[in-house]
């Protein structure tokens, strides 16, 4: 019994658990920081969970709201498998809505058949746009991808605010010369079709069906080989064979696309209209961030970050519950976020260390598939593809 | 219309807000130049400014002392520093994505904070301008140069005394071994996880300061994401100035008077979208950073985690 429970505590379920751990421990320090500010931790999270799980609404809520991150997280593991990092993911969702926003506004009377695929589309090439410009300045000048893209984020808002104060403004805005910042409705004929009386939309299976296809991508297919390759060792990579440059590129390239078509879907799906507040956080939510947040929490794995993101999804929808609660602010939820990521990722160094324990413990005494075998190399994987 | 640009005044105008802005930059950089040349890239900066920006407005607001509000400043950028240190050095996280963890915490914790306890958007009388004798009594340059507050003044200072530190005294030394060969450095007796502590804690300190500069010495104020993607310009900064306190002070002066001129071409009501003007600094940032990169080569263990083999 007791050699059982040991090989259990060893084994990779507990690995998996390691996120879940973290986010606990998060919620223990939102515990102490509720007390500190004088309100219950018990009847607070009560409310969270209330408002993010407790009717039907608030689960269609909670799926609604998870669907960009989920869109941004599947992004965000294509760029960490392919070894960079993306912190560009509010201003490719920004740019990603804009374009899905002007295909609606150009054709209002065409066929919503054709209009709303190629609005996902136009938002999808503009994310990919706004991801590739880093992508390619880190595959040929070496610029750091975490800077540029958070450059990016930068410029993208402006972009948008200039376009829905002038070009794009609403013509209604214009003659009530209110000129608040937004662009007209798109035509009710392209809203996402609906689950009534919910808000839930089309968007969220999208964005699932995206997570399933970008699976299949990464480990089903060469340019997936290939993408990971660069990203475990890109020396080897580049001895393989492989265009390095091309491939980091793609991956950056290919991870704004998929924060594009979060902002896309949130325009057809959500918002039907594009608006701004001055910055990035009014139209996004902040779903670039927490996309990132989601993607680790679910091993950086597109199927993990399915649950992931409906997870925090739950949380930032059970915020506002929490804050009417007991009035604390919604902020606290972005705290305890940033905290589950250093948490998340400080625990990185542990699983590492187990993993290597396994090794030497069991030397091949299964043949069972190990999950912490030694990661094909590129040539190996070129090999095969 | 340009030829209204640069009169002589609006020339003064510029250099002197200039000057001034350069500030948050300047103490941010440096603190993140001595936590990069030690191998620690920390992306935390922008929450760390946060939590300083608001630690230094509330301490300043309810005691009137400001003084007590820079110490505030330092007190949680060294703890926020001290955490970073930890998870990357220690535990040897990810240094990107903990940094991105970091900016979230304080990004919220300062918005949870002044919601709960200031509530609405407030101000405070910060350090106000101090004549140096003599010095800003030269006509023109005196009233850009020498009519400052003492945080600005403080800022310039730091980098003559930090260039000094990093290039001549064994402390800098150390840093630069850690940074660029940990193995050598720990083979020569050098405690490099020591050594990457005190950088990185440094850095969270100067982090915070850069903070207080904006919140108590520069605008006066404080509101949900004060910094609004400043700190995140900072650690470019130190990629642009190619790790040297005197490419930090060049690249923020350089950054800081694009946005002078921006913010006096929106005063002027030039002909130029406001938004563009805005975009301007960034669009410049990574030009810069793809000018820069091909100049100098960073240090060679920068993000690398040390493991003492043995």
């Amino acid at each position: 019994m007791k050699q059982r429970l040991i090989e259990f505590w060893n084994s990779p379920v507990i690995d998996a658990l390691l996120p879940v751990l973290a986010t606990l421990a998060a919620l223990l320090v939102g515990a102490l920081m509720l007390l500190a500010l004088g309100a219950n931790p018990l009847v607070a999270y009560g409310a969270l969970l209330d408002g993010a799980f407790g009717s039907l609404n608030s689960i269609a809520d909670t799926l609604v709201r998870a669907t960009p991150l989920l869109f941004v997280g599947v992004g965000i593991c294509i760029a960490f498998r392919g070894g960079v990092t993306n912190i560009g993911g509010e201003g490719q969702l920004v740019v990603g809505a804009l374009c899905a926003t002007m295909v609606g506004l150009t054709f209002p009377d065409g066929p919503a058949l054709v209009v709303v695929p190629l609005a996902l589309l136009a938002g999808f090439l503009g994310g990919a746009v706004w991801g590739g410009i880093p992508g390619l300045l880190k595959a040929h000048f070496n610029v750091n991808e975490i800077l540029s893209t958070v450059m990016m984020n930068q410029i993208a808002v402006q972009g948008m605010n200039f376009l829905l104060i002038g070009p794009l403004i609403d013509p209604v805005q214009l003659e009530r010369a209110s000129r608040i910042p937004q662009t007209a409705r798109i035509s009710a004929a392209f809203d996402l079709p609906r689950l009534a009386p919910t808000r839930l939309h089309l968007g969220t299976f999208l964005a699932i069906v995206m997570a399933v296809l970008v699976y299949i991508l990464l480990w089903r297919t060469t340019l997936g080989y290939r993408i990971r390759a660069v990203g475990l060792n890109r020396e080897a990579a580049r001895y393989a064979g492989i265009n390095v440059p091309r491939h980091i590129a793609l991956s950056l390239a290919l991870s704004g696309a998929m924060a594009g078509l979060a902002g896309a879907v949130q325009i057809f799906g959500v918002n039907f209209r594009m608006f701004t507040d001055g910055s990035a956080t009014g139209f996004t939510g902040s779903a670039g961030f927490h996309g990132i947040v989601a993607a680790l929490f679910g091993q950086l794995h597109p199927l993990g970050t399915i649950p992931a993101s409906f997870f925090f999804g739950g949380l930032l929808v059970g915020a506002n519950r929490l804050q009417r609660a007991v009035q604390v602010p919604a902020a606290l939820i972005v705290t305890l976020n940033g905290l589950v990521v250093v948490f998340v990722v400080g625990t990185e160094l542990w699983r590492q260390q187990r993993a290597r324990r396994r090794v030497v413990e069991r030397p091949s005494e299964h043949d069972e598939p190990s999950l912490t075998a030694i990661p094909p190399t590129a040539a190996s994987l070129e090999g095969k593809a | 219309m340009i030829s209204e640009l640069f009169t002589a005044q609006v020339l003064l105008g510029i250099l002197t807000s200039g000057i001034r802005l350069a500030t948050p930059y300047l103490y941010a950089g440096i603190g993140e130049t001595f936590g990069q040349r030690s191998g620690v890239l920390n992306l935390g900066v922008e929450g760390q400014m946060l939590v300083g920006a608001f630690a230094a407005f509330y301490v300043a607001r309810k005691t009137g002392n400001l003084w007590l509000g820079v110490l505030a400043a330092l007190l949680v950028g060294a703890l926020m520093g001290l955490a970073m240190a930890f998870i990357s050095i220690t535990l040897r996280a990810k240094q990107g994505i903990s940094g991105i963890g970091f900016f979230l915490f304080g990004l919220g914790l300062s918005d949870l904070l002044f919601q709960t306890l200031l509530g609405s958007v407030q101000t405070v009388s910060g350090f106000r301008p101090l004549a140096i004798p003599l010095l800003s009594k030269i006509p023109v340059l005196g009233e850009v140069f020498f009519n400052q507050n003492l945080l600005v003044y403080g800022a310039y200072l730091l980098v003559p005394i930090a260039a000094f530190v990093m290039d001549k005294t064994t402390f800098g030394l150390k840093v630069r071994a850690v940074g660029e060969n940990p193995e050598a450095a720990d083979s020569l007796g050098v405690n490099v996880s020591l050594v990457r502590y005190i950088t990185v804690t440094l850095g969270g300190m100067l982090s915070g300061l850069a903070g207080a500069s904006l919140s108590i010495a520069l605008l006066n104020v404080f509101q949900q994401n004060l910094t609004s993607g400043l700190g995140f310009i900072a650690v470019a900064l130190v990629y642009f100035g190619g790790w040297r306190p005197w490419g930090v002070l060049a690249g923020a002066l350089l950054f800081s008077m694009v946005n002078a001129l921006q913010l006096w071409v929106q005063v002027l009501g030039l002909p130029i979208p406001s938004e563009f003007a805005v975009m301007m600094p960034y669009v410049l940032t990574i030009v810069a950073l793809v000018v820069a990169v091909q100049r100098v080569r960073p240090p060679t263990a920068l993000t690398k985690p040390f493991i003492r083999e043995g």
